[in-house]
């Protein structure tokens, strides 16, 4: 497989220079290095922009409502654990609308990955502010600026004990692409939060604003992801520097192994039968 | 000879009253008769003021009587609140020392539970065994049908809990025997084996028997029991119990495993259906099956928790934004909800629709005997394409128009190549478009021919004694076994009625060749709710004109007496 295997044939609708596109090639690049074939992959969207990327991906897909791609997935990797199974949202899509399913999907631990395109605008409703606007940013809507205190997905992430915990930028696809890698094969919920340009709406977290800021992890020699306290630490830190990276990682059982559902078939496999209703008719006896 | 006998049993939360119904039904049913037993409780923990009522009969028993021949109060508020109900000649069997110590009246069968239960079983808990006793001995039933049964529930806790618990019973029942001025209605010959199992349950068979591999719910009560029955299950065969966070996740859990391959279901009460409305919508537009059981309470809001009412559906009937087709099935017994069930996942499959079960409380508690259809083959085919074809499918197009209206389905990862399925209007690949000739298309697809497709597979009306009928009740749902009891009892004045197993796609053709039986025949619908929601439907779909409503809507069931009265004495 190479990348272009996992390109689909439908035209892509966003905008020139959107940081969905540098998004796009890391998840293809990442199924490529995962060694996937498209039929085994499920992409996983909302609404909104970061929501149309599965359709211009040669994977399955499904493009559900506004906020609830968590529970779709988790439905989907019940049905077929064997499907690789990858959401693909946005700030307000995953922490807005849907952000009730955010928190249990984390606490429910279903081995799914995913992608926040955070761009901290709402870019297809034309630029109010999301969940994870800076405060003080001005809007048609938030005509004062904004008053809300910004939601931290990756603080809330660890508290809620999610097992990985990443940051990725758009403009940095290679290593985009390779915490994609790296959370598809940790076994659990997957949190990948990508800072995101949004060329069209947000004027104040620019491509070169976070290139200012922007810095690995895995750069500082004494990082270690597996330290509760200092991923915490890291996951703060926002402003001047911005970590990216695995902030912190945690083998832990998954829903899959908890459920039971590691010791079936895949569940497709199962037709009804007698055998079942029988047992189950016993108990009315 | 004969008979038709109704017992209540009240108290408050806590003490037992749905363990010594049930154990009640045990026996009677192992008796060979017939019965209907339902609860009516509050939405509460412990205390208010709780009953169970069973009607037992040599004959079928399709509804309830407010009017009981024995009452069995387990607290003194007990004899105050359902003393009224009692009939002229009825007994209220009770531990006189301790509720009603004071009166002496002739309808008191003075059993001392308490001072029973703590002497042969040295438990005060013990007394609703030596309830179950006296009130067996009563009714002249063999001490040995009660003794298998009261053992059979209390070997769980151990030998001596059932020994203990076996000897209350027997004491209280040679009290009862005494009693001489009470019909014995002893046991007969029981038939086929008989299960025992109320609306709820009946759902979630009928969901293990289709092959349901994934229930998700929010409990909400009367629908929870349904998630419960599963759950006890899942240890059994494949199949997964989830709560969810919320309905829209619940139902949003069961689209995703439903486009992913597995028949899925979830279940709810109105407040939680509101909420599941978008995902409807939802399962309309990815053409993804899903079965959404809507178990009604009163409403609106909250309103009342553990009450019974049919004012959702206009809800089911209209929920989700958009048109779309839709299924919308109304159970009226144990054996309908069993079977409409097993209906709704195939109907759901073959047109790729969401199909909606209208439930409510009194069917959901409802207990009758029941012989279940164990070896008719009743469909349960996923039908999407064979493996074997999925396989070979080059140029898959999971919304490929077709004449019918209806997609080949396939399950990822099974297909060669992939599946797209999209909440925004789509293409036949199942990509975003905004092309006006590719969306009237879609929307006829979705909604015109497959609504035509489910008017053909619609489940004909039942109707009871309409041919040359003056008066006719029509209902839909739980009502059914009132309205056919009242109609057989009021035969001599011609009156017949007409159920609705299924609302939507409204029968309406299969109405019209039922009613031109009784020409000029007077309609009367007979609904819980307060708006006359069928009587509209009806007409909207028809044109016939209905001449009135008996509505009900204080949260109770109709009973027997009330619908003959009211019907009787035209009180509508």
């Amino acid at each position: 497989m190479v990348q272009s295997d996992f390109k689909s044939a439908d035209p892509i609708a966003w905008c020139p220079g959107c940081g969905d596109f540098g998004i796009l090639s890391a998840v293809q690049k990442a199924l490529v290095k995962l060694e996937k074939q498209p039929r085994d992959v499920l992409l996983v969207s909302g609404i909104g922009q970061a929501a149309k990327l599965p359709h211009y991906v040669n994977a399955n897909c499904f493009n559900g409502l506004h906020g609830r791609a968590l529970p779709a997935a988790t439905g989907a990797k019940i049905a077929n654990r064997t499907l690789t199974v990858i959401v693909t949202t946005g700030d307000g899509d995953c922490y807005g609308e849907g952000g009730n399913h955010f928190i249990h999907a984390i606490r429910r631990n279903p081995d799914i990955t995913v992608i926040v395109h955070d761009n901290q605008v709402y870019g297809l409703t034309k630029g109010q502010a999301s969940p994870t606007t800076e405060k003080g940013y001005v809007t048609k809507v938030q005509t004062k600026g904004v008053t809300l205190e910004p939601f931290r997905p990756l603080e809330i992430g660890l508290s809620l004990g999610c097992g990985f915990v990443a940051r990725g930028f758009a403009s940095d696809i290679d290593h985009l692409a390779d915490l994609i890698v790296q959370g598809v094969r940790h076994t659990g919920f997957s949190l990948i939060d990508v800072l995101q340009p949004c060329v069209s709406f947000n004027r104040l977290n620019t491509q070169a604003w976070y290139k200012e800021r922007v810095y690995k992890v895995d750069s500082e020699a004494n990082y270690n992801p597996a330290d509760f306290i200092s991923a915490f630490g890291k996951a703060r830190e926002w402003g001047d520097r911005i970590p990216l990276g695995v902030i912190y990682r945690k083998e832990k059982p998954s829903y899959e192994e908890l459920s039971g559902l590691s010791e079936l078939d895949p569940l497709i496999e199962y037709e009804a039968n007698t055998e079942e209703f029988e047992k189950a008719l016993k108990k009315f006896i | 000879m004969g008979f038709d006998v109704s017992i209540r049993i009240a108290g408050e939360a806590g003490q037992g009253i749905q363990t010594i119904g049930s154990l009640l039904c045990r026996i009677i049913r192992n008796c060979g008769w017939e019965f209907m037993a339902n609860q009516d409780y509050m939405s509460r923990v412990r205390g208010g003021n709780n009953s169970y009522t069973l009607r037992i009969s040599d004959r079928r028993v399709l509804s309830l009587s407010d009017h009981v021949d024995i009452l069995i109060p387990l607290n003194a508020e007990s004899i105050a609140l359902h003393r009224s109900a009692l009939k002229p000649r009825g007994r209220i069997i009770l531990d006189k020392e301790r509720l009603a110590s004071g009166e002496n009246h002739p309808s008191f069968l003075d059993v001392p539970f308490e001072a029973i239960a703590l002497k042969q079983g040295g438990n005060a808990r013990y007394a609703g065994s030596a309830a179950l006793g006296a009130l067996t001995g009563m009714l002249g039933i063999d001490i040995e049908s009660v003794e298998s049964v009261v053992w059979e529930f209390f070997a769980s806790m151990g030998m001596a809990v059932a020994e203990d618990n076996g000897a209350c019973a027997q004491t209280g029942y040679d009290l009862g025997r005494k009693e001489p001025n009470f019909q014995k209605i002893g046991k007969v010959q029981a038939s086929a084996s008989r299960f025992l199992l109320d609306g709820n349950e009946a759902i979630a068979l009928g969901a293990v028997y289709a092959g349901c591999r994934f229930y998700s719910g929010y409990p909400m009560t009367p629908s929870t029991t349904i998630m419960e029955t599963l759950a006890g299950f899942s240890s059994e065969m494949p199949l997964i119990v989830e709560q969810a966070e919320d309905e829209i996740a619940a139902i949003n859990m069961v689209i995703g495993a439903s486009y992913a391959g597995i028949r899925a279901m979830t279940g709810t009460s109105g407040g939680g259906f509101a909420l599941m409305t978008e995902g409807i919508s939802l399962a309309a537009m990815l053409e993804t099956p899903v079965v959404v059981v809507n178990g009604q309470r009163p409403a609106p809001a909250t309103g009342l928790p553990t009450r019974t009412e049919q004012a959702d559906l206009d809800l089911v009937l209209h929920a989700g934004h958009g048109e779309f087709a839709r299924a919308v099935y109304a159970p009226g017994t144990i054996e309908e909800a069993f079977e409409l069930t097993i209906k709704a996942f195939d109907v759901a499959d073959r047109f790729q629709v969401p199909a909606i079960i209208l439930s409510d409380q009194y069917l959901a508690d409802m207990v009758t005997p029941v012989t279940l259809p164990r070896n008719v083959d009743l469909p349960r085919s996923r039908h999407t394409l064979p493996r074997a074809a999925q396989e070979e499918e080059r140029a898959y197009k999971r919304y490929r128009l077709t004449e019918t209206g209806v997609s080949p389905r396939a399950i990822p990862s099974w297909i060669s190549g992939v599946v797209y399925a999209d909440s925004d209007e789509h293409t036949e690949e199942g990509h975003i478009t905004e092309d006006a000739v590719i969306r009237a298309a879609m929307v006829e697809k979705r909604f015109t021919k497959k609504m035509d497709l489910l008017a053909k597979e619609v489940v004909s009306p039942r109707a009871v004694n309409i041919e040359n009928a003056r008066t006719i009740l029509l209902g839909f749902g739980s009502t059914r076994g009132v309205v056919e009891d009242v109609c057989q009892a009021m035969k001599g004045e011609k009156v017949g009625c007409i159920h609705f197993p299924q609302v939507w796609p409204f029968p309406s053709a299969a109405l019209a060749s039922l009613l031109s039986q009784a020409p000029g025949a007077r309609l009367f619908t007979v609904e819980n709710n307060a708006g006359g929601q069928l009587a509209r439907l009806i007409q909207r779909e028809t044109r016939i004109v209905i001449d009135g409503s008996i509505l009900k809507f204080d949260g109770r069931p109709f009973y027997f007496e009330e619908l003959y009265d009211r019907l009787f004495n035209k009180k509508f």
